[in-house]
């Protein structure tokens, strides 16, 4: 039987701490960045004009096609490269952070287009259609009336995909940005106890994300009975 | 200068042809019924004069301004002609007092207290004042469209389309909805109205437009269509629908 000593969480709660704060942060922006740009990917994919909806489409085919931990090597090579570009700067280091923002909302965005473009879709036409008859244009038409009614319908949808998301953020230990899990490895390669840090982790992402699951089940019965 | 000129309008889906040179025209002040069996291209006509239907050749002008140019500023024209559709598309996230202002404040640049005020009004002469707070799902369906007829008044318009204002709803909604378009005809409201309810066009209409398979047959007074219709097709359409 396994000997299990618990003392080294405590022992390590102040790194333990910052990199859940990493996580979180990393999860906050990727989520408001993927739905943000995921809502202008699915406007231009369902947009009349082919130079739009034909780019749009090509970029979320892609990047669904590769695996997420791809992306985000990929980013973590390819970011530093763009930017010395940009700014001049000859091998100027852009840091795991901000390249792994960059691959978290390249990502997301193409998974929430996805959920918006079928939220977009549920909307009847003749909604959109109303609209324009009162002299709304494109942009007052999505805003007021299309939107707001496919955010509603598509709320459990994307919360489910931000309860994945934040599991995913644990990907970046690939790049040695310290996240939650990135500080528990390294806490664990320095005591030896890797065994306890790892159920510790894992039983702190099960509470969360249990929880969150729950909640989007509640919301789910409740949108349904406001109909 | 006709309110609404429809000349020799056409429209395709892909290779199929649903409007045929189609020419007519309503006068200011004129009720026009538009009238025929379904797929005849009814709705897509009428949605063509507010540019809600893109079409391939011919002209329309409204009020002098032409639909189908790129130029013209679609949604300054559309925000002056009051569309009534089918299924009411009322807002369903929005409040009946918020589905009256959100077009007088955002397209026409009214405040919020002169949108309201004037909302208000017209749902008051609608008759349902009183069901202001609530929301488009908690009406019966003549409740909505009375609500939508109100929407379309309160951008004071021009003239006002209708498309099927009643073939979504329960027979017993439809006078509500009837009555008052009866009066908006009678106050001298410009309106192209496509219907079934041809005691609705005895009634108001000043002229009635028969169309079968996306061709005007019949375009003539009211009178003359329901005297003595001279094709075959209004006739077999007009026993079809009036021996029921």
């Amino acid at each position: 039987m396994l000997e299990l000593d618990w003392s080294v969480v405590w022992k390590y709660r102040g790194a333990l701490w910052d990199g859940m704060l990493t996580s979180l942060q990393l999860f906050a922006i990727a989520l408001a960045g993927g739905v943000f740009f995921g809502t202008l990917l699915a406007m231009a994919r369902l947009a009349r004009w082919r130079v739009l909806s034909v780019p749009a489409a090509g970029f979320v085919n892609l990047i669904r096609s590769i695996p997420f931990i791809m992306a985000i090597f990929w980013f973590y090579f390819l970011t530093p490269v763009v930017v010395s570009k940009f700014t001049g700067q000859q091998g100027e280091a852009v840091g795991p952070f901000t390249s792994a923002i960059v691959a978290f909302i390249m990502v997301e965005s193409a998974y929430y287009s996805e959920i918006v473009r079928a939220g977009i879709q549920s909307i009847p036409r003749g909604q959109p259609s109303a609209a324009y008859a009162l002299g709304m244009n494109y942009w007052q038409s999505m805003g007021h009336v299309v939107l707001p009614q496919a955010f509603r319908n598509m709320l459990p949808v994307m919360l489910t995909q931000a309860v994945i998301l934040f599991q995913d953020t644990s990907l970046v230990y690939v790049v040695a940005l310290k996240d939650f899990l990135g500080a528990a490895s390294k806490a664990g390669q320095l005591t030896g106890r890797i065994v306890e840090l790892y159920i510790f982790v894992a039983v702190v992402f099960f509470i969360l994300c249990f929880l969150a699951s729950h909640a989007v089940k509640r919301l789910q019965a409740r949108l349904a009975v406001g109909r | 200068m006709p309110m609404i000129d429809l000349r020799n309008v056409s429209k395709w889906f892909g290779s199929f042809q649903v409007l045929k040179d189609c020419t007519t025209r309503v006068e200011k002040g004129e009720v026009v019924v538009v009238c025929g069996p379904s797929g005849s291209g009814k709705s897509t006509l009428i949605k063509a004069v507010n540019g809600l239907e893109p079409f391939q050749k011919g002209e329309i002008l409204v009020n002098g301004t032409s639909v189908g140019d790129p130029k013209t500023n679609l949604p300054k024209l559309r925000a002056h002609i009051g569309m009534v559709f089918q299924n009411f598309e009322l807002f369903p996230h929005m409040s009946i007092t918020r589905n009256l202002t959100l077009g007088q404040v955002k397209v026409l640049g009214r405040s919020q207290e002169e949108a309201e005020a004037k909302g208000m009004k017209l749902l008051d002469r609608v008759g349902l004042l009183s069901q202001k707070d609530k929301f488009p799902g908690q009406l019966s369906g003549g409740q909505q469209q009375r609500v939508a007829i109100a929407r379309a008044l309160s951008m004071d318009p021009i003239a006002m389309l209708f498309d099927e204002p009643t073939s979504a709803l329960d027979p017993e909604m439809i006078n509500e909805v009837l009555d008052v378009m009866v009066e908006l005809a009678r106050e001298g409201m410009t309106m192209m109205v496509v219907t079934h309810e041809m005691g609705f066009a005895r009634k108001v209409a000043h002229r009635v437009v028969f169309m079968d398979h996306g061709q005007i047959v019949e375009d003539c007074t009211k009178d003359e269509f329901f005297g003595s219709v001279r094709s075959e097709r209004a006739q077999a359409f007009l026993s079809k629908i009036l021996h029921h």
